[in-house]
């Protein structure tokens, strides 16, 4: 079906392709998930939407409420458009190293926008949301990090979409942030295709600021249950850069740096069932395109370069 | 059989400054044994009795070994390992 009552329906259902150039043979084959398809362009859509739907039905939310997040952007941009099709307010609490096209974004979706220091990440960004909150108690913090409604969007549609279209699936890749999107996709597979591997890929920063989420430095997103994980890969900005432009070279994909890290993660895992001989339907999660990230240099750069100054910033 | 190993800069008072050292070995366990018997004090600020240490991230080819066997994950040829101390991060 194409056809949709409001913008709002359109979220999800999205197209998965295959990707025959990067795939090392016909029987280990890559498949995207464009997730950049959706209205504002990224998988956020899925989880913004379910999480104020959910909100309402509670009771939490009610016309002209004001709604508070700490996000580097896509879960904001999602919000604001969600908030604009249904009334109320948002403000954003966002480390104040990213990229100037995200807070450009978010203000023209009309979203308010409170900066956090950039050195404590995203971490920090989490910290000064809890503490405005705290200040207004009236405000609505959706919390994306520990919203079960955000896993549960993922488990709604995200995987049974992919397993609707590919039922011989062996293998999904997607980026571990909230979690949300692992979380729900593998919790549905462990219940309707037990043995599916669930594969996280993060982007790793700086020797000092790394990772989406370390889980030792005491922030474990609530959402957060390794057990549904077989296996985790780290990835550097030089080689998330890397897979990003190969994925545009060679299939024609314009994905975000954050992308990179599970193309990364991805290829990885089937060049290992092709070197065992084994083989495999590896479904990667698109999640974003790449036009937010333009500002950053990454797509032309000298490599060198673009490594230097991602350590330094938020690109996911 | 060659294995490179990325020292983390909190580490590289144990490899005279070097950021990367070559070792041998099948298992991480080896790796670590090997480094360690030419820059003595370093394992034990990698790993503890339980295996590695909580504040500790080691990655193989990327791959987070905590996922893939711990201090038994094998090793192969040319594969890269990397460690790395838990600190803040953030994105999304």
């Amino acid at each position: 079906m194409t056809r949709y009552a409001s913008l709002a329906d359109s979220v999800g259902h999205t197209p998965l392709v295959g990707l025959p150039r990067l795939s090392p043979s016909t029987s280990v084959r890559l498949w995207a998930k464009l997730e950049d398809r959706n209205p504002t362009g990224s998988i956020k859509d899925r989880a913004a939407l379910n999480m104020i739907n959910v909100a309402e039905a509670d009771g939490l939310l009610s016309p002209g409420a004001t709604i508070l997040e700490p996000t580097s952007g896509n879960t904001g941009i999602s919000l604001a458009m969600a908030a604009k099709l249904k009334g109320y307010r948002l403000i954003c609490v966002m480390p104040e190293n990213t990229s100037a096209e995200r807070k450009q974004l978010l203000a023209m979706w009309g979203a308010e926008v409170v900066s956090s220091p950039a050195a404590g990440g995203s971490n920090e960004a989490v910290r000064v949301a809890k503490k405005l909150s705290e200040e207004h108690p009236d405000w609505v913090m959706l919390y994306q990090y520990g919203n079960p409604a955000n896993a549960e969007a993922h488990y709604l549609g995200t995987g049974p979409e992919i397993l609707e279209d590919l039922p011989e699936v062996t293998h999904v890749v997607a980026g571990l942030g909230t979690t949300g999107t692992l979380m729900g996709i593998g919790r549905f597979l462990a219940e309707k295709k037990p043995g599916v591997k669930i594969i996280a890929a993060e982007p790793r920063y700086g020797e000092l600021v790394y990772g989406l989420r370390n889980l030792d430095e005491g922030f474990v997103p609530e959402l957060y249950d390794d057990s549904l994980i077989s296996s985790r890969f780290s990835v550097g900005s030089r080689d998330a850069v890397r897979r990003v432009r190969e994925l545009l070279e060679r299939e024609g994909i314009f994905a975000g740096l954050s992308t990179g890290a599970i193309v990364h993660a991805a290829m990885a895992q089937a060049a290992k069932a092709h070197k065992a001989g084994e083989s495999a339907d590896i479904v990667l999660i698109i999640a974003d395109g790449g036009w937010k990230y333009l500002s950053t240099g990454a797509y032309a750069a000298d490599l060198d370069e673009v490594e230097e100054h991602l350590d330094t910033q938020v690109w996911a | 059989m060659a294995v490179e190993v990325k020292i983390p800069t909190i580490l590289r008072t144990y490899t005279d400054g070097q950021k990367t050292v070559n070792s041998t070995g099948s298992t991480l366990a080896e790796v670590i044994d090997d480094v360690d018997s030419r820059h003595p004090g370093l394992k034990d600020r990698i790993v503890e009795s339980a295996g590695l240490r909580r504040f500790v991230n080691v990655y193989v080819n990327d791959e987070d070994v905590r996922f893939s066997g711990g201090l038994s994950a094998p090793i192969a040829d040319d594969d890269v390992v990397v460690v790395l101390p838990a600190v803040a991060g953030g994105a999304h």
